[in-house]
């Protein structure tokens, strides 16, 4: 049995039939992280939505633990935990009221889940007191990943749970996902970082509210047909400009303090553009052929 | 049941917390009573009132006592001529005069009938009307104290009799009409906002995937606003009793059941508003536009809905708070019993289940 | 050594008994892309509105553009732009009325919104849509087109709040081209952001935390400064010593 399994997944909105989500089909092993990775708008949201029991779909079918989307929403409701994308507690409670809220609204305690929520609620703690509203972003985000967590679903939704947060706080935030993995729990998170998808056991690339690709991460790296190069000098701006130029280079786009490259010809040595850019006047360059990253993955698979 | 507690726990907390709404709840009852019973109260008290009294015995004396311990008067000053009377009058701050002819007292002893003659500055004709009401009741029980078999010694005498509210006070009028309009802000307003407001934070996306039923979610929402309200109807109704001398006429626990069942309405109206938007101030808007307003105008209380042309006339009637207002007009002053309310109760029994049975049908178990 | 046109010395806010920005100083050159990153809470928003002259500093001093951020707060307002995440344009409008509206409000005249709003359109390959309400378009391209319009009245300085948060990693790139092409014209760019592989394409940065300015220099320095691979770390070393959660 999957944990999730979404088959032909559509959903459609408005008088102008936009379509968000587009027959998507993928599925979730137990005990599996696995990872909507996609820009804002690609359709994530709806997705989780609908699996959460909160829309119906326009096409398509799915299950969760098992259980039929539509039919068995009751059922479902019970065994899920789904952090919103949006910040989704009340503002106006203290932290322990917010956490004892949605124990008993889940029909359950703190005290009897406690182990689960243990290791990220000792760094609640001493703001138990505080309003929620009052919170640092990764503050926040742990305590609806608490509260989410209470009632030990068997299926975890996250909808964006890092976003707006910041890279220390995101960290911190994966490390507790990999815990809570090793609990039993299947989670299916979404996030428009492409950083933290190598931090899943399996993702699905989305754009446009169709999957581009789906596999493990280093599969997708490893599916990435062309020569990857990635090449430094000073003014990256012109350097780029250049390069695009360059009839042997298929792509070439800025990647952190370096400008990744990718060239037409599978065994092409990169000296040929090195010698092509020295003739443009570039000097002090450098280039090493790489490994590429899900974010070079996905920049090919949108092109 | 704990988790229905758990959830009226939490709205409690909402409402402490926050100042404004604290005070829109707690604050605008007693403000509203204030505002009506003391500024915009269209009785007259402690008026100035000028004396000329050409008698100087007994009996006139003895009246002049009584307007003054009547709370409506002021004995301002006591004159010696009309043109005196005159001259005051045109200082501006006198509206009434008492002109008491010199045989006053002989007249009533010896022949039971007297004359008095009462000046009014007319420039505002509803006070002077008004003032000259207090004038005759009060001179009337002092023809009633002292002279039984005497006529009245004005020689026209409108033979009016102040029903149930002997005392002329405005009071009567508006505490049901405030009662009525708190707690439509209250029930109407307040539900809607603090049930959009989970929509709009998400939490009430988190609420709907959790095993709580969906329709228990709305009504533990609704709930605390239901106490909240009968704490406000019991505030109301002291500040009415000890603070404007507003005894309540009829059974007490009526009044309550009446209240329960018009807060229902209204939180069955804030559902349906609820349920058919998603932001909270468009929640607000249509609360206090489509509900606060036709609820003020068509109430009764402020016009009269008898003045209004029919097709008016015909839209009060589906206005809750005009038969909430009839109901608690009839049980607080008249002393009415249920029989005597049973078409009002039965529309409003009416209006909210119809109001109900949409709400629930509209609400959805799903987001959109 | 080029004009200065960011100077701002112990600047400091205070909120009651909270220094929510605590004596931060530093300087950028005109044509400079200045990437000033932190924490959520490290005081990043409130340093911004304070060199946009939407709110006054408690102590030091500043100026922007040439301008005194005590005094001259209106004249700074005509010489920035500013674009955010959260807010960029109305979607109830369409692109050609986003553009009329913020050429208006910064004063330009109809042939100058006419041949401007032409130029934007041709440039952003908008035609199509020209007519259409923004909430129709993909949120990169609204992104790319809130740009546009932040540097519509050809402002000195141009304040970039997180402006590619969820914006796809094609698009964030074409959105950093624009960028540098703004930057070689001689706008100055002064950007927040979260993603640390955008830290490296800014000229110059520095790291809040707490209030203060913890880092400042060149992504190069930086990490050499604090011998880290990538500005990921450096990032990482700096915060963690955070004591302020908000």
């Amino acid at each position: 049995m999957f944990a999730v399994e979404a088959k032909e997944l559509s959903k459609v909105y408005g008088k102008e039939k936009t379509i968000a989500v587009d027959a998507v089909s993928f599925s979730v092993k137990q005990g599996e992280l696995f990872g909507l990775i996609g820009p804002d708008g690609a359709g994530k949201s709806s997705i989780f939505r609908m699996l959460t029991t909160l829309l119906l779909p326009d096409g398509g079918e799915a299950s969760v633990a098992g259980l039929d989307i539509i039919k068995d929403y009751k059922e479902i409701r019970k065994r899920l935990g789904y952090m919103p994308g949006k910040f989704s507690l009340y503002a106006d409670l203290t932290v322990e009221e917010n956490l004892n809220f949605f124990a008993t609204v889940f029909g359950t305690t703190i005290e009897e889940n406690y182990h689960l929520i243990k290791d990220i609620y000792v760094q609640l703690e001493p703001f138990k007191n505080r309003r929620a509203g009052k919170l640092s972003g990764g503050m926040k985000q742990k305590l609806a990943l608490c509260c989410a967590l209470i009632h030990k679903p068997e299926v975890l939704f996250l909808d964006e749970p890092t976003t707006g947060v910041d890279p220390v706080s995101r960290k911190e935030f994966w490390e507790m996902l990999k815990r809570l993995k090793l609990q039993g729990i299947s989670i299916l998170v979404s996030t428009p970082y492409m950083d933290e998808a190598a931090l899943c056991d399996k993702i699905a690339l989305i754009q446009g509210g169709k999957i581009l690709s789906i596999d493990t991460p280093s599969a997708i790296v490893e599916a990435f047909p062309s020569n990857l190069f990635a090449l430094k000098g000073p003014s990256m701006y012109t350097l780029l400009q250049a390069t695009n130029n360059c009839p042997m280079v298929e792509h070439a786009y800025a990647f952190g303090e370096y400008a990744h490259v990718i060239l037409r010809e599978k065994e092409q040595s990169p000296d040929a553009l090195l010698a092509y850019l020295v003739e443009k006047d570039f000097t002090a360059l450098e280039i090493k052929r790489i490994v590429p990253s899900i974010e070079d993955c996905f920049i090919r698979l949108l092109r | 049941m704990k988790q229905f507690l758990s959830f009226v726990r939490k709205e409690f907390y909402h409402v402490l917390r926050d100042r404004k709404t604290l005070f829109i709840l707690f604050g605008m009852p007693v403000v509203q009573i204030l505002i009506f019973g003391f500024a915009l109260s269209n009785e007259v008290k402690n008026s100035k009132l000028l004396v000329f009294n050409q008698a100087q015995d007994e009996a006139s004396a003895k009246l002049i006592n009584e307007l003054e311990v009547s709370n409506y008067f002021e004995i301002e000053k006591v004159v010696g001529s009309y043109s005196e009377i005159h001259q005051t009058f045109k200082q501006g701050d006198i509206r009434l005069a008492l002109v008491i002819p010199a045989n006053f007292g002989s007249d009533l002893a010896h022949q039971n009938k007297a004359s008095l003659q009462l000046i009014n500055d007319a420039s505002d004709p509803n006070t002077a009307t008004t003032l000259n009401n207090y004038v005759n009741i009060i001179v009337q029980d002092f023809l009633a104290q002292n002279y039984p078999s005497a006529k009245s010694p004005i020689a026209i005498l409108p033979q009016t009799r102040m029903l149930y509210n002997p005392q002329l006070q405005g009071a009567p009028n508006f505490v049901p009409g405030v009662m009525a309009m708190i707690l439509m802000l209250i029930c109407v307003m307040m539900t809607a906002v603090s049930i959009v407001r989970e929509k709009e934070n998400g939490t009430m996306e988190v609420l709907l995937v959790s095993p709580f039923k969906p329709i228990l979610v709305i009504l533990s929402k609704a709930f605390p606003y239901l106490l909240l309200s009968l704490v406000n109807v019991t505030s109301i109704l002291l500040l009415s009793v000890y603070l404007l001398d507003l005894p309540i006429q009829g059974n007490i626990f009526m009044l309550y059941a009446v209240s329960t069942l018009f807060i229902i309405t209204c939180l069955s109206i804030g559902i349906l508003i609820s349920v058919l938007t998603n932001s909270q101030q468009v929640a607000m808007l249509i609360s206090l536009m489509g509900m606060m307003l036709p609820a003020l105008l068509f109430s009764g209380f402020m016009f009269p809905i008898e003045n209004m042309p029919l097709p008016l006339q015909v839209i009060s009637n589906i206005v809750p708070s005009k038969w909430y207002y009839i109901m608690v007009k009839g049980i607080m002053i008249k002393g009415l019993g249920i029989s005597s309310l049973l078409k009002e109760t039965g529309v409003l029994v009416f209006i909210t289940t119809v109001v109900l049975i949409i709400s629930i049908k509209k609400f959805k178990i799903r987001l959109a | 050594m080029k004009e200065q046109v960011i100077i701002a010395d112990k600047l400091s806010k205070r909120f009651g008994q909270f220094m929510a920005t605590n004596q931060i100083s530093f300087s950028v050159s005109a044509g400079e892309i200045f990437g000033f990153l932190g924490a959520n809470g490290a005081g990043k928003t409130t340093a911004m509105r304070m060199l946009c002259g939407l709110s006054i500093p408690s102590e030091g001093s500043a100026s922007v553009a040439g301008f005194d951020v005590y005094t001259q707060t209106e004249e700074i307002k005509k010489n920035i732009g500013y674009m955010s995440q959260r807010f960029s344009l109305y979607e109830d409008l369409t692109v050609l009325e986003n553009i009329r509206f913020f050429g208006g409000i910064y004063g330009l005249s109809d042939l100058q919104i006419k041949e401007k709003s032409d130029a934007l359109i041709q440039q952003l390959g908008l035609e199509k849509e020209a007519k259409k309400l923004v909430a129709a378009l993909p949120l990169g391209w609204r992104q790319k087109l809130s740009f546009s319009v932040a540097i519509l009245h050809d402002p000195k300085i141009v304040f970039l709040d997180e402006p590619t948060g969820g914006v796809d990693p094609l698009t964030r790139r074409q959105f950093w081209d624009m960028i540098y092409a703004a930057a070689d014209r001689g706008v100055t760019i002064f950007v927040t952001t979260h993603y640390m592989d955008e830290a490296e394409y800014c000229d110059r940065i520095s790291i809040m935390v707490d209030g203060k300015i913890d880092a400042m220099g060149t992504p190069a320095e930086l990490k050499k400064q604090f011998d880290a691979q990538n500005m990921d770390e450096v990032f990482y070393q700096l915060a963690r010593g955070a004591k302020r959660k908000e």
